[in-house]
C-alpha cells in the first residue's frame, strides 16, 4: 500500500517525476495551510538550486518564498523559532552536506523542544534536502548523513524512493507536529513514476513499503539504494532464478521494525543497504534489530552494504568503485545464496 | 517623613523587589548547592540585575524572550514565581520546565519566556525565527533576546543580526557584557571590545548603556523594544555589567582576576546604587528593608516548596520528546529494540 484515502474510490494518478511530485506537495500543503511558508537558499528568484520550488515565489510570493542568504545556521534557527509560534517553515537545504554548518540548530535545539518545554511549545518544522553521490561531485558533496540525524531522539527522519512517495511523505512531514528531516536524493530527482492526485492523499511516517516481494533474501533498504537494489532483484531473478524481497524503510525515525522482521522470518536472509558508509551507519542499527528480533529465522549472518569508507574521489571509476553500486549488490546476494 | 513618590520611582521600588529577589534567591541556590541539591551548571548573575531586571519588565505582556543559560533572575523577572524556579533547580515535577530544564533551561511559554538556552548563541537564530513569525502573523510585539559576551564571536551571533537587519525584524539583542566569558576577558577575546559597535556592519542601531544604572536600562530597554515593535527594526543594546560570582558555582572566579577588582565592582552594585537613588528620592530606607525581607521569606518559602515537591515520575521519562499521534507512528519500531527501550520509552508515553 503506498498511500492512504478517505474514500474507497480509486485515486486518480498521474505519472511525473520526483522533483514534480515534491513540487506538487508543496504546492497543495502552501494552498491547504496559510502557516506553510518555503525559506532557503536560491528556492524563489532562482527556482531552486534543483528546482524542486520552480514556480512557487510566482504564485505564493517572497513571504511564503523566502530566499535566504548562504547562512545555514542562521535560517534553520529561524525557521526553530518560527515553527515554536506555531508556523510550518519547510527550509531547504541545497545538499545534505551543507546541514552540517546548521547541526547544532537541528540536534542541540530543534529536537530538545518537545521534551523541555513537556509539549508547551512544539517544533513543527521540514528541513528538505537532498543527499546522494554519483555525479563527480567529490568529497565534500556526496555524502549521506542519514544516520546522524536519525541517531537523535526528537527528530523524525524520512528518505522517499519514488515519486508516490515523496509527495505523500513530504505533506505528513509538513503536517507533523515535530521537527522532521526530509532527505532527497539527487539521482532520483528525474525518476518517474505515478502519484496519487489527491490532495489528501500521505503517506504516513512510520510505515516501510515491500518494494518487491520475494522468498529467498531480504533487502531491507532507503532512498537510492532502493533503486539499485530492484534493479538487481529483477536481474537475479532472470539470471539465477534467485526471489528477493526488497523492503524499502521509507522512514528511519521511526523506523518500521515489524516490516523488516516479517520479511526476513520469510525469506531467513536479511542484505542492508546504504548509500553512506556503513560502520555506524543506518545498516549497522539494522543488523543489530534483526538479529535480536529474527535470531531464530536466521539462516545466515546479517550482511551490510555500503559506500566504500573513503572520502569519495572524482575520478570516475573510482567513484563507481566506491559506491554500493549493482555489481557489488549482485555480488552480496549471489555470495548469501550460494 | 511622607513625600508624594513620583510613579516612575514606585515602579523602580517595585523593581528593586525584584532585583533583590534575585539576589538573594541566587545566593540560596549556591547555598543549596553546596548542599547537593541542586546539580548539573548552576549560573548565577549577582552583580547583574539592574539590567536583568530592567530587560525583562521592559516587555510587554505578549512580547517573547529567549535568553542565554544565565537565566535565574530573567525568569523571575518575567514573573516565573520562586517555586517555579527553585523547584525547576531541585529537579523536581512543578518546576518550570517540570524537572527537564534545571538551571540552564528555565522556560515558561505561558509568559512569552521561550527558554534559557544552553548552547553560546544558540538562542540567536531562534530569536530571529520568533521575531520572523510575529512579522508573519501580523503581530504587533518584540522579542528581546539575551545574550552573554561570549556569544558575539560566534557565527550564529553574525547570521543572526544579518537575517534580523535584512528582513527588518522586531528582535532586541541584549549583550550583557560582564566583562567574561568564563574566565577570557572581553579584551582577551573580541577584536572590537566595544560590542555594541558590531551593529553597524549589519547597519543596525547599537548602543552601550551601563547596566547597573537602572534608570538608564530602563529607559534604553523600553526605548529600544518601542522602536521594534512600532518601527520593525532590530537593534543591538549593549549593558555593561558584572558577574561577582564565578562562571558558574563550580568556578570559584580568582583565577583570571583579582579580589581587588571584584571588590571594586561592588563599589557600583546596582542594589547599592538602586536603594541610594529610591531614597534620595524619598523613599523610606524601612520601605526597602521589608522589601528584602519580603524577599528572603519568599526564597526561604520557594525553598520549603521545592524540598516538597515531588520528583518527576520515570514513568513519564518520554514525555513530550514527540508529539501527540507519534506513539503509533513509533509503534511498529520495538522489535529488536535496545535493552530497557520498551520500559522507559515506549511505555513512557512517547508521543502519546
Amino acid at each position: 500500500m503506498t498511500a492512504t484515502a478517505p474514500h474507497a474510490q480509486p485515486l486518480a494518478v498521474e505519472v511525473m517525476t520526483y522533483r514534480e511530485a515534491l513540487r506538487l506537495a508543496l504546492r497543495e500543503e502552501m494552498q491547504r495551510d496559510p502557516r506553510v511558508f518555503v525559506m532557503g537558499e536560491e528556492v524563489g528568484v532562482f527556482d531552486g538550486a534543483y528546482k524542486v520550488t520552480a514556480g512557487l515565489l510566482e504564485e505564493f510570493g517572497p513571504d511564503r518564498v523566502r530566499d535566504t542568504p548562504i547562512s545555514e545556521e542562521g535560517f534553520v534557527g529561524a525557521g526553530v523559532g518560527a515553527a515554536m509560534l506555531g508556523e510550518r517553515p519547510v527550509v531547504e537545504i541545497m545538499t545534505l552536506n551543507f546541514l552540517l554548518v546548521a547541526m547544532d540548530q537541528v540536534v542541540n535545539h530543534a529536537a530538545k523542544i518537545g521534551a523541555m518545554f513537556g509539549g508547551q511549545v512544539r517544533c513543527p518544522m521540514v528541513i528538505r534536502t537532498p543527499n546522494g553521490a554519483g555525479n563527480q561531485l567529490t568529497a565534500q558533496h556526496s555524502q549521506s548523513f542519514d544516520q546522524y540525524f536519525a541517531h537523535v531522539p526528537g527528530l523524525k527522519v524520512v528518505a522517499p524512493s519514488n515519486p508516490a512517495d515523496a509527495k505523500g511523505l513530504l505533506k505528513a512531514a509538513i503536517r507533523d507536529d515535530d521537527p522532521v528531516l526530509f532527505i532527497e536524493n539527487l539521482r532520483i530527482y528525474t525518476e518517474k513514476g505515478p502519484v496519487p492526485l489527491d490532495s489528501e492523499s500521505v503517506v504516513p511516517l512510520g510505515r516501510a513499503r515491500i518494494a518487491r516481494s520475494g522468498s529467498d533474501l531480504t533487502i531491507v533498504t532507503h532512498s537510492y539504494a532502493t533503486v539499485r537494489a530492484l534493479h538487481v532483484a529483477e536481474r537475479l531473478a532472470e539470471s539465477h532464478g534467485f526471489n528477493v524481497e526488497v523492503v524499502d524503510l521509507r522512514s528511519l525515525r521511526p523506523l518500521d521494525m515489524e516490516t523488516v522482521a516479517a520479511s526476513v522470518a520469510k525469506t531467513n536472509h536479511a542484505l542492508c543497504i546504504e548509500e553512506g558508509w556503513p560502520t555506524y551507519g543506518v545498516t549497522a542499527e539494522l543488523a543489530a534489530r534483526i538479529q535480536h528480533a529474527c535470531f531464530d529465522d536466521l539462516d545466515a549472518p546479517v550482511e551490510r552494504l555500503g559506500m566504500a569508507e573513503v572520502p569519495l574521489p572524482y575520478s570516475k571509476p573510482l567513484e563507481t568503485a566506491a559506491l554500493p553500486n549493482e555489481d557489488r549488490i549482485e555480488q552480496a546476494i549471489v555470495g548469501m545464496l550460494s | 517623613m511622607t513625600v508624594a513618590i513620583p510613579a516612575a520611582q514606585r515602579m523602580d521600588v517595585e523593581r528593586y523587589g525584584v532585583m533583590t529577589l534575585i539576589r538573594q534567591l541566587e545566593t540560596e541556590a549556591e547555598r543549596q548547592y553546596k548542599l547537593a541539591r541542586i546539580g548539573g551548571y548552576c549560573h548565577l548573575s549577582s552583580g547583574q540585575e539592574a539590567i536583568t531586571v530592567a530587560a525583562a519588565q521592559a516587555l510587554q505582556h505578549e512580547d517573547l524572550l529567549v535568553t542565554g543559560y544565565r537565566c535565574h533572575g530573567f525568569a523571575l523577572a518575567r514573573g516565573v514565581s520562586p517555586e517555579a524556579v527553585m523547584a525547576e533547580l531541585f529537579g523536581r515535577s512543578s518546576g518550570c520546565a517540570h524537572g527537564r530544564g534545571g538551571s540552564m533551561h528555565l522556560l515558561d511559554a505561558s509568559r512569552g519566556f521561550y527558554g534559557g538556552w544552553g548552547i553560546v548563541a544558540g538562542q540567536l537564530p531562534i530569536a530571529t525565527g520568533l521575531a520572523l513569525a510575529l512579522v508573519r502573523q501580523g503581530r504587533p510585539q518584540a522579542v528581546l533576546c539575551e545574550l552573554g559576551d561570549g556569544a558575539v564571536n560566534m557565527g550564529a551571533w553574525h547570521e543572526s543580526l544579518n537575517l534580523a537587519a535584512l528582513w527588518q525584524l522586531p528582535v532586541v539583542f541584549l549583550v550583557i557584557n560582564n566583562e567574561y566569558g568564563m574566565g577570557t576577558s572581553v579584551e582577551r577575546a573580541s577584536a572590537e571590545p566595544e560590542l555594541w559597535r558590531r551593529a553597524e556592519s549589519y547597519r543596525m542601531h547599537g548602543e552601550r548603556v551601563d547596566g547597573n544604572d537602572l534608570e538608564a536600562a530602563v529607559e534604553a530597554c523600553e526605548r529600544l523594544l518601542t522602536r521594534a515593535r512600532d518601527e520593525r527594526k532590530p537593534a543591538v543594546l549593549e549593558a555593561l555589567t558584572y558577574r561577582y560570582r564565578g562562571h558558574s558555582v563550580a568556578d570559584a572566579g580568582t583565577a583570571y582576576r583579582t579580589k581587588d577588582e571584584v571588590a571594586a565592582h561592588q563599589t557600583q552594585d546596582p542594589l547599592v546604587r538602586t536603594r541610594a537613588r529610591l531614597i534620595e528620592s524619598g523613599v523610606a530606607a524601612s520601605e526597602l528593608e521589608a522589601l528584602d525581607r519580603e524577599a528572603a521569606e519568599r526564597v526561604a518559602a520557594a525553598v520549603a516548596f521545592a524540598e516538597a515537591d515531588p520528583e518527576p515520575d520515570v514513568s513519564e521519562l518520554a514525555a513530550g520528546v514527540y508529539a501527540p499521534g507519534s506513539a503509533d507512528q513509533f509503534e511498529r519500531m520495538r522489535p529488536g529494540s535496545p535493552l530497557g527501550e520498551l520500559d522507559l520509552v515506549f511505555e513512557g508515553g512517547l508521543g502519546e
